[in-house]
């Protein structure tokens, strides 16, 4: 079983996001990188199932060099190689077009993402490679099981799930559930080093956006504190004032 | 030229955030001086089809196949897309749901298009076309411009809200060509807490963090939501803890909700977590400590501890809903 993560570089969850160059780049100063949260939980997912000598992982990731730390580490949690397409990730469109034709002749078995990567938020890798491939793609799991050439997946839906079975060969984003994030250990981070990490080229697709400008959320006014025994004035100003109840 | 919205149904029946959708493609058929579609998949009665038109679709298609009762994604963007051709169709709008989140991006690959999901506002058309989605996790917003002819919008739920615009919706039916390869997963089971109201469209919310101490203290909670007809959700701390589902973990690395009200109760409101609900149009913040850096963007606050004032507010609402 072969297993193909795809991995994206974000800023550090804790990173306070600002923009430069008259609110049109971001700003990149003093931000650490991670794996994407959820990649990783994909990436502990795959692991999982290619234990034992059942399969092996290999990572992907869309960027330039300076994302090899983080590709390191990905290697580190357990993904037996690596493979990084050189280019700027432009946007989704342009990362899942990378991904497919490196891909299209590896005869991957699974191809996992994280469910959204924390900076641009789209969810649009996993289902535009599996377009691209023309392979099932199942978004936002929270379990996923493999027997044989079938698998079973949980698929998250308004105020519930779904539980989808798919025969062959498929795309598919993980959410929380999937698997607990795993830690690289000292062994992990030692071998990560002498890993095979190889870097391809892009190929070339039209553009379809581009982000023209970012704003932050405006602030909010002050706090109006209510005493703790004067639960019905809180009441009374969110039906009277706030009007929401 | 025209736009084409995709109506998501569940057990037959449109929810709020379809019609949203559907006001909101309308108002960009409006902007465009085209005609609005919708694109219906599935079992829907004819009547419920019908209420399309209240918020603007002059027509819908109805597409009732047996192999499409149930959601399968490649195969219901094949039919969307295959729509989007016959109709002309160069916008194509939908929300933001669990589902849509799986279509959209395939439905732009197969239109070549560029695909602007999470999207706030409606696009301005100032020589380009740019539409305003969240980015970093609710931390910010991009201006995106969706450079392609073709266009893909998804639209985050309780963003443009619902507006009518009464229009008659001629149904027909959409014969679509089901490609046997496009039916590769088959839905086995669908489970559905039908008693409790669905956390990523709520209009209010009440989460609930490590201050509640145990999961065995979240009775109060379900009563306050229960009370104002609130989903509830909760902080990474308490699902991490297995004291609520994953599935109402709110902020970074949960779900990013945009909620009428928010009442976040026993939660500090760490950046991780401030970055998935700061959306939120109004945000109530119940803590013991008055240091608690969610006081900051709060707009109504008590200071006081969870375990005295959430029954008070309880008693209280009881008493405001008579």
């Amino acid at each position: 079983m072969k297993i193909l993560v795809c991995i994206s570089n974000v800023p550090d969850t804790t990173t306070k996001i600002t923009f430069t160059n008259d609110n049109t780049e971001f700003n990149t100063a003093g931000v650490q990188y991670i794996v994407n949260p959820y990649d990783e939980i994909a990436l502990s997912r795959a692991i999982e199932l290619a234990e034992g000598g059942k399969g092996t992982v290999t990572v992907i990731n869309v960027g330039e060099a300076a994302n090899d730390p983080t590709i390191r580490k990905a290697l580190a949690i357990g993904a037996d190689d690596a493979v990084r397409v050189n280019a700027a990730p432009r946007d989704a469109y342009f990362v899942a077009k990378q991904i497919a034709e490196y891909a299209k002749d590896k005869d991957f078995n699974i191809i996992l993402t994280g469910r959204e990567s924390i900076d641009y938020n789209g969810n649009q890798v996993a289902a535009m490679v599996g377009e691209f491939l023309d392979l099932p793609s199942i978004s936002i799991i929270k379990k996923l099981d493999i027997d044989g050439d079938n698998a079973t997946l949980e698929r998250e839906i308004e105020g519930g799930k779904e539980v989808v079975t798919v025969n062959g060969k498929f795309v598919a984003s993980c959410a929380e559930g999937v698997a607990e994030p795993k830690i690289p250990n000292m062994r992990g981070i030692m071998s990560a080093r002498t890993k095979p990490l190889t870097v391809v080229d892009p190929v070339s697709i039209e553009e379809v956006i581009k982000v023209t400008k970012y704003e932050t959320p405006a602030p909010r006014g002050t706090v109006k504190l209510i005493p703790a025994d004067q639960t019905e004035s809180l009441i009374g100003l969110l039906h009277s004032e706030a009007k929401v109840i | 030229m025209s736009v084409l919205v995709y109506v998501e149904q569940a057990e037959g029946k449109f929810k709020k955030s379809v019609f949203e959708a559907v006001s909101y493609a309308k108002a960009i058929a409006d902007q465009q001086s085209t005609k609005l579609i919708a694109i219906s998949i599935g079992d829907v009665a004819e009547s419920e089809l019908k209420e399309l038109g209240k918020y603007g679709a002059s027509k819908v298609l109805n597409v009732s196949v047996d192999q499409l009762k149930t959601f399968v994604n490649q195969a219901y963007a094949s039919v969307i897309a295959a729509a989007a051709g016959q109709e002309n169709a160069d916008i194509v709008v939908l929300s933001n749901s669990f589902s849509g989140k799986g279509l959209a991006p395939r439905i732009a690959v197969k239109l070549k298009a560029g695909l602007a999901d999470g999207a706030v506002e409606l696009p301005s058309t100032d020589g380009k076309f740019s539409v305003k989605k969240t980015a970093f996790s609710g931390k910010a917003f991009a201006i995106t411009e969706l450079t392609s002819a073709n266009k893909v919008i998804a639209l985050n739920p309780n963003a443009f809200g619902v507006k009518e615009n009464s229009t008659e919706a001629a149904i027909e039916t959409f014969s679509a060509d089901v490609k046997q390869s496009d039916l590769g997963t088959v839905i086995k089971d669908i489970v559905r807490a039908t008693d409790k109201v669905s956390l990523p469209d709520a209009e209010l919310v009440v989460s609930a963090g490590r201050g509640l101490k145990g999961p065995e203290n979240w009775g109060m909670i379900e009563e306050l939501a229960g009370l104002l007809g609130a989903a509830t959700a909760c902080s990474k701390p308490v699902s991490d803890a297995d004291w609520r589902p994953h599935s109402e973990h709110v902020g970074q690395t949960g779900i990013s909700i945009s909620p009428n009200l928010y009442i976040a109760i026993g939660i500090s409101g760490a950046i991780q977590h401030l970055a998935g609900v700061s959306s939120s149009k109004v945000i109530v913040v119940i803590n013991k400590d008055p240091e608690a850096p969610f006081f900051k963007v709060a707009d109504y606050g008590i200071v006081g501890d969870a375990f005295e004032v959430v029954p008070k507010l309880i008693e209280a609402l009881k008493a405001h809903k008579g």
